[in-house]
């Protein structure tokens, strides 16, 4: 029941208010809009994707990234692309908060069509793309509110190669081997040893190779990991994104480990 | 008296069709002085001939650096000039900022022209009463564009715009294919200079002191020759003078330019443009 008695409203005095106008009833105000108080920045990333890896290689750029969408630890959306091509020479890969991510995609896609429709021939370049990001990224951290991703940058314009990272701080750096997230700890000293000095050497196939395996190791060790990934390859013919692919594993070495096979004890 | 009844503002067309503000916006540029413009395959020249409104007075700036990669030349109301110039170096920062590219010459001639039209179809605002020749190198390469007052922008392997422009003209039309192929830069600055000559009063030469130059181009940063600067460009030219006040030869240009300095007495006379009665009704003012 209600327990404010200015809502019961007041007995009828026909002497001088027959209609019962006077004072004109008000419920209680309560002093502030209630649906304020759930306006809130982004506090956390919610559906995340995991590690992100690319490598320069002598035709181009080569980035990998699994296609799983995870909500905390649970493994809820398997089939997510992670991977996005910005006009003709660009890749993005995203690592971190997914809606986040769906957003990045929203504006690029904008920015690629609004470019389009100048007319004046002119494409935005992985360059340019990234230092539109690394704006976009800070500038969004410095209003409390940051889009929670970590994102390679990669492609080939004019027979340059590019290739370079960018965070929700807005932190830029740029290297022939990069890998944002858990992939950065595990998987960069591996892509490092098999990159770095061989830049201008590496094949297609041998860069696809060291990707793949540092995608393996991953898997093994990455917790929100997925044995189902994505290549996307820049060079002069342009983007190309690969079909989810699977990797191969054997886990009998884990039978033995305790918390996995069969208990022993 | 005739009187025009359809340039009391910039939004209403006369019967035949014609916007009387913007045409006398497009009027204001010839009142200013020479500027031109040239193209070669890798560079950009603009030369301009400044004026002083007196003898003790300072030259009325005629070229506006925007960017390493671009800048401008100016012929009608300079103020106008600088506020669209200080737009053009807002545009070119932006694009420094956020995409780390230098702005594109298209880009930013089409970004002052559609401020230019709007003010052709806002009631109470004015068009800009000056014309600019923008010089730029981009990843495209080497571009020259004219920009006018009615919004309308052209690219030009050379124009002239302002005063006695018409003798200009004629010469880079004359001269069209050697500029074209012309390698080095002093040579493009000196068939500027030759065009610019040619716009010369009878009784004016060219001296460091009234002659602006610049250039960009695929190894040249934008750069302005002022004053004792412009001294060993103007020493690469056989005469600083008219060629047509040296020897007075009948040239069918001079007939042209003597045809425009009269209609602009007329103008001046009559306060509006005086061969254009279909549009004007008679007054007893």
């Amino acid at each position: 029941m209600d327990h404010f008695p200015t809502s019961w409203g007041r007995q009828r005095n026909d002497a001088y208010d027959a209609y019962n106008t006077y004072p004109l009833h008000q419920r209680p105000n309560p002093g502030h809009d209630a649906f304020a108080d759930s306006v809130q920045h982004t506090q956390q990333p919610i559906v995340t994707g995991t590690s992100v890896l690319a490598i320069v290689y002598k035709d181009g750029i080569m980035m990998a990234a699994d296609t799983l969408a995870s909500y905390g630890s649970l493994a809820r959306f398997k089939s997510i692309q992670r991977l996005h091509s910005v006009g003709t020479s660009t890749v993005i890969g995203a690592s971190g908060d997914m809606s986040d991510f769906q957003y990045l995609q929203s504006i690029l896609d904008e920015l690629i069509i609004s470019e389009f429709t100048e007319g004046d021939k002119h494409e935005l370049g992985p360059e340019e793309i990234h230092e539109y990001l690394s704006r976009v990224m800070y500038g969004r951290r410095s209003k409390m509110n940051p889009l929670w991703n970590s994102l390679l940058v990669g492609g080939k314009k004019d027979g340059k190669r590019f290739l370079a990272y960018v965070d929700l701080l807005g932190t830029t750096y740029t290297a022939s081997t990069l890998a944002t997230g858990y992939g950065a700890y595990i998987a960069l000293p591996l892509l490092r040893t098999a990159v770095e000095g061989r830049e201008n050497d590496l094949t297609e196939e041998e860069a696809r190779k060291i990707l793949e395996e540092s995608m393996r190791v991953l898997y093994y060790r990455d917790a929100r990991s997925l044995d189902k990934y994505q290549i996307a390859i820049v060079n002069d013919e342009g983007v190309t994104i690969s079909e989810p692919q699977k990797l191969v594993t054997s886990w009998g070495f884990a039978e033995g480990i305790r918390g996995y096979g069969a208990q022993t004890q | 008296m005739f009187r025009n009844n359809y340039d009391n503002d910039s939004v209403t067309y006369s019967p035949t069709g014609r916007l009387f503000q913007v045409e006398y916006a497009l009027e204001a540029i010839k009142q200013g002085s020479a500027a031109v413009g040239l193209v070669s395959k890798k560079d950009v020249v603009l030369v301009a001939l400044k004026r002083n409104a007196e003898e003790l007075g300072s030259y009325q700036k005629k070229l506006i650096k925007v960017d390493d990669h671009m800048g401008i030349a100016l012929a009608g109301l300079a103020p106008d000039a600088r506020v669209l110039s200080n737009f053009l170096r807002k545009q070119a920062m932006n694009s420094k900022m956020i995409f780390n590219r230098p702005l594109l010459t298209s880009k930013a001639v089409y970004s002052i022209a559609d401020k230019a039209q709007e003010n052709t179809q806002s009631y109470g605002s004015r068009p800009y009463g000056v014309g600019l020749l923008v010089a730029g190198y981009d990843e495209s390469g080497a571009h020259l564009y004219e920009f006018q007052p009615s919004g309308s922008v052209l690219e030009y392997f050379g124009a002239a715009i302002g005063a006695r422009s018409q003798a200009a003209r004629t010469y880079l039309e004359r001269n069209l294919e050697t500029i074209r192929e012309t390698e080095s830069p002093e040579e493009l600055i000196v068939h500027g200079l030759n065009a610019l000559r040619d716009t010369l009063p009878q009784d004016v030469e060219l001296t460091y002191r009234n002659t602006s130059v610049s250039i960009v181009g695929k190894e040249t940063k934008y750069t302005i020759y002022d004053d004792e600067d412009v001294q060993q460009w103007l020493d690469k030219l056989d005469s600083v003078s008219n060629a047509r006040n040296r020897d007075d030869d009948d040239d069918d240009d001079e007939n042209a330019d003597n045809e425009q300095q009269d209609n602009q007495q007329d103008q001046q006379q009559e306060g509006g443009d005086s061969n254009n009665n279909e549009d004007r009704m008679e007054t007893d003012e």
